[in-house]
Parts: C-alpha cells; structure tokens; sequence
C-alpha cells in the first residue's frame, strides 16, 4: 500500500518538479500544498488528498438514504444531507400514484432509498426505479459521517458483511452517511448500529476487520 | 521608562496555549483555542443552503461569522445577545478568514462559523479567529492556509506581545496602551487593527515579533488537528 500521512490545509505535500498536483491540492513556488484537511497520498507521479471530513457531496449513480422534506403536486423534495435540494419526480415511482394524494406513498418525515440520478444547477434528480430502492417502512436510520462510509462496507464489502453476518441484520449504507438497520429484534439492531459506530470511530486504524471480529466476541452474549 | 510585565513574561513572549480539535458533536467541525486565560470555542456548519435567499450568491459560497462573548466569561457579567462590539468582531473575523477559504466550489451556500468566548482575558478575537481557523480545517473546507492570529501592542514605550486584560485595558501610565491585534496566513496578513497610537518604526518591529509568533500559533494548529487521527 501507499504511504499516506495526515496534511492541513496549506502544508507542503512534496517540493519539486517531479510531480503532478491532483484532488484537493494545488502547485505553488513552494511545491504541491494540500487544499484540505486529510490524507495524502502518492500515486507515483500524482499527489492527491483524500478528504477525512466535511458534507456529503453528491456523485451521480450514488445509493443514498432520504428523509422526505415537503411533498409537491408532482413529486417529493427530500433531504439527503447536501447542500442542495434533491427532487424525487412522480415518473420514478413503478406504479400509478393518485395525483391527489402523493401522501399515501410518501409523506413528510418518511424516508426512501434512493438513487442519485443527475446533478444540475438547479438541484439533484433520483431515481427509485432500481433493486434495493424504495420506501423505508421499519428499521433504524444511523447517521455516520460520509467519509468514513467505505471504512464501514469494507474492501469489496467485506466489513459490511461481518456485521451483517453477526447481527443478522438487514444493513443499506447510503453514500451520504446514513445507514439502515433492519432486524427481527430491536436487541440486534442495536448492536449493528454499535458495532457501526465502533467502525467509524476507529476508522483509521489498519487491520479493522479483525478487529471488528474481537470487538463482536466481547460484545456479543 | 520600561516597564515589566505583571505575570513576568518576557516582552516576546505568549501565554500558555493548548488547542483541541473535534470538541463540538454535533458540529461538522469545532475546535477549541486557548491563550491564558483566554477561551474560544468555534463551531462551524455547513456548507448547507444560505437563508435569507436574497443573501445568496450565484458565484461562489459565503462564509458567516457569528462571535459571541457568553455572558460569564468576564467577572462583571455582560449582558447577553449582540452587541455592536460582537458585530464587528464578528465582520472582522470574516475578513481576516475569506482570504484563504475557497467556496468558488459552493454556489448558493453558506458556511457557518460559531465563535463562543467563555472566558475573556484580552485577545478574544485573536483567540477566536485561531479557532474558527482550525474549526474549518476540520470541517473539510477547502482553504489555502491555516489563519494564525496574535496581538501585539506596547505599555507606554515598550513594547510587548499577547496583551492581557491588564496590559490592554487598565494600563494607564505615559502613553498608555496599545492594542494591534493582527491575523496571518503564510507569513502575509490578513487582518490588522490598531487601538492607540504607535509610529511606523515600532509598528515595523511589532508585526515582526508576531510574525514569528504567528508561526509558532500555526505549529500548534496543525499539531492540534493531526493529533485526533493520529491517537486513534
């Protein structure tokens, strides 16, 4: 693996010529500096920071949670914790809907997972018209923060699938950091969403599978 | 005549500091700044959508300070709420911090900067300039540079750094004081006030002796925020 080191805004990555400024930094006389706080990393010739923290930043094709913020005649508005507004249109919905009565299917304080469809000037577009998409009716929705979402599904899932595993719960991880747990007893979704908490805040310590694994030992009767 | 300062420090030299990054939950990114007895807290939100939406810009993001003296952080306790003091502090702190926030990327937004005094002894906007700095950063705002800020000033003719409460305000004796609370940013300022009188050859002097402690304040900064990933 590649060496990566903490940076701050504004520290000197590498000084030189020798290299190429990517994500999140910038070249300057003094050598390649760091535009936010995070880790960077070298990828060969090109230096890039990866973010540890801030708002949840939307990405086309992205899984997110929704929580439903006002219902129009057309659609619902939904807040996925970004700074724009996303927009879930009355088309994406897979069957005939009362015009009159979009409540029925969606209403305020309801959440949905949903798809991140197109981003645009005036807002983002979803989509629920895929597997796995639609209405959440039961479970608990946990926040985290959205940079530590590919800690807590692991390489290839592999995290994710411990806890699914040990808890036997039903887990979605939306991109934008909230996650749904859903089990047969309330007792097991609470530890899912222990164990979750667990991944995040250790999100940066190496060999977090197996720790994960004791963690369940200790934690589970 | 020279005078000596009343806790025995030398005249370049600052308060004890201790800095903390993470202390507000809730927040996107908080940190805490202390100098002496002085305390900042600073939490910062956002971006997330600027309200009133006639304040918005299409161009590029805003960023909005909010400074707070709480009212117990002196012994006479203030009367709480805005004043015209915090108002201006509050402007002044965004002043001293736009220049190295880049929002170009967050059009229509806002970023929130919540800076909290709870305990006051000179050089508050300093100490809550150094924490909204830090705040950001770990935030995940991209910035140009970490702000560090100090003040410097002089008792009578000497000339001294970090006023506290005594030096800045209660000394009265030949010129009296002066307060020159000044903010930087890779060495070039940002941010640079002055109450009192000085002349341009001791000004000189001054922003070079805070120079050199503005960048022992940005070694603590980023010390404090690489401290949290690193412990863990």
């Amino acid at each position: 693996m590649t060496k990566r080191k903490v940076v701050v805004p504004g520290e000197v990555i590498v000084k030189g010529d020798d290299y190429l400024p990517g994500e999140w930094t910038e070249k300057t006389e003094k050598g390649i500096i760091s535009l936010r706080y995070g880790l960077a990393e070298e990828q060969k010739r090109l230096v890039k920071v990866i973010p540890l923290s801030g708002v949840y930043h939307p990405r086309r094709g992205n899984v997110v949670i929704g929580k439903v913020e006002n219902v129009t005649f057309n659609g619902w508005v939904l807040d996925i914790g970004c700074e724009d507004t996303a927009f879930l249109s009355l088309m994406e919905v897979p069957r005939f809907v009362n015009k009159d009565n979009l409540e029925e299917v969606m209403d305020i304080g309801d959440s949905a997972v949903v798809k991140v469809w197109g981003i645009n000037k005036r807002g983002i577009d979803l989509s629920i018209k895929s597997r796995g998409l639609g209405k959440i009716e039961e479970g608990i929705i946990i926040e985290i923060n959205p940079y530590k979402v590919p800690r807590v599904i692991g390489k290839e899932g592999s995290m994710i699938k411990i806890i699914k595993e040990e808890t036997g719960c039903n887990i979605t991880v939306g991109q934008n950091g909230f996650v749904w747990i859903k089990g047969d007893k309330i007792e097991n979704e609470l530890l899912a969403k222990r164990a979750i908490m667990f991944v995040a805040k250790k999100s940066f310590v190496s060999g977090l599978t197996d720790e994960v694994t004791k963690w369940f030992k200790e934690n589970k009767k | 005549m020279t005078y000596k300062r009343t806790d025995g420090r030398k005249n370049d030299e600052m308060r004890p500091i201790k800095a903390k990054v993470g202390i507000v939950p809730n927040a996107d990114g908080s940190a805490m700044f202390s100098i002496g007895d002085t305390i900042a807290i600073a939490a910062v939100y956002g971006p997330k959508k600027m309200h009133p939406q006639h304040q918005q810009d299409p161009e590029r993001g805003v960023l909005r300070c909010t400074y707070n003296m709480n009212s117990f952080s002196v012994s006479d306790r203030i009367r709480p709420g805005p004043s015209r003091r915090s108002m201006e502090i509050s402007k002044i702190t965004e002043w001293a911090l736009s220049p190295v926030v880049m929002l170009k990327k967050y059009p229509g937004s806002v970023v929130d900067v919540h800076i909290n005094i709870i305990q006051a002894d000179a050089g508050t906007r300093c100490a809550g300039i150094n924490a909204a700095s830090m705040a950001l950063a770990h935030a995940g705002i991209p910035m140009k540079e970490l702000v560090s800020s100090i003040s410097f000033g002089k008792m009578d003719k000497t000339m001294v750094l970090d006023l506290d409460k005594y030096e800045d305000s209660d000394f009265k004796e030949g010129e009296g004081s002066t307060d020159i609370p000044i903010s930087m940013a890779n060495g070039k300022l940002t941010h640079i006030q002055l109450d009192g009188k000085i002349d341009k050859k001791q000004l000189k002097e001054g922003i070079k002796m805070a120079k050199k402690a503005c960048e022992e304040i940005h070694e603590i900064q980023k010390q404090a925020l690489k401290e949290i990933i690193e412990e863990k």
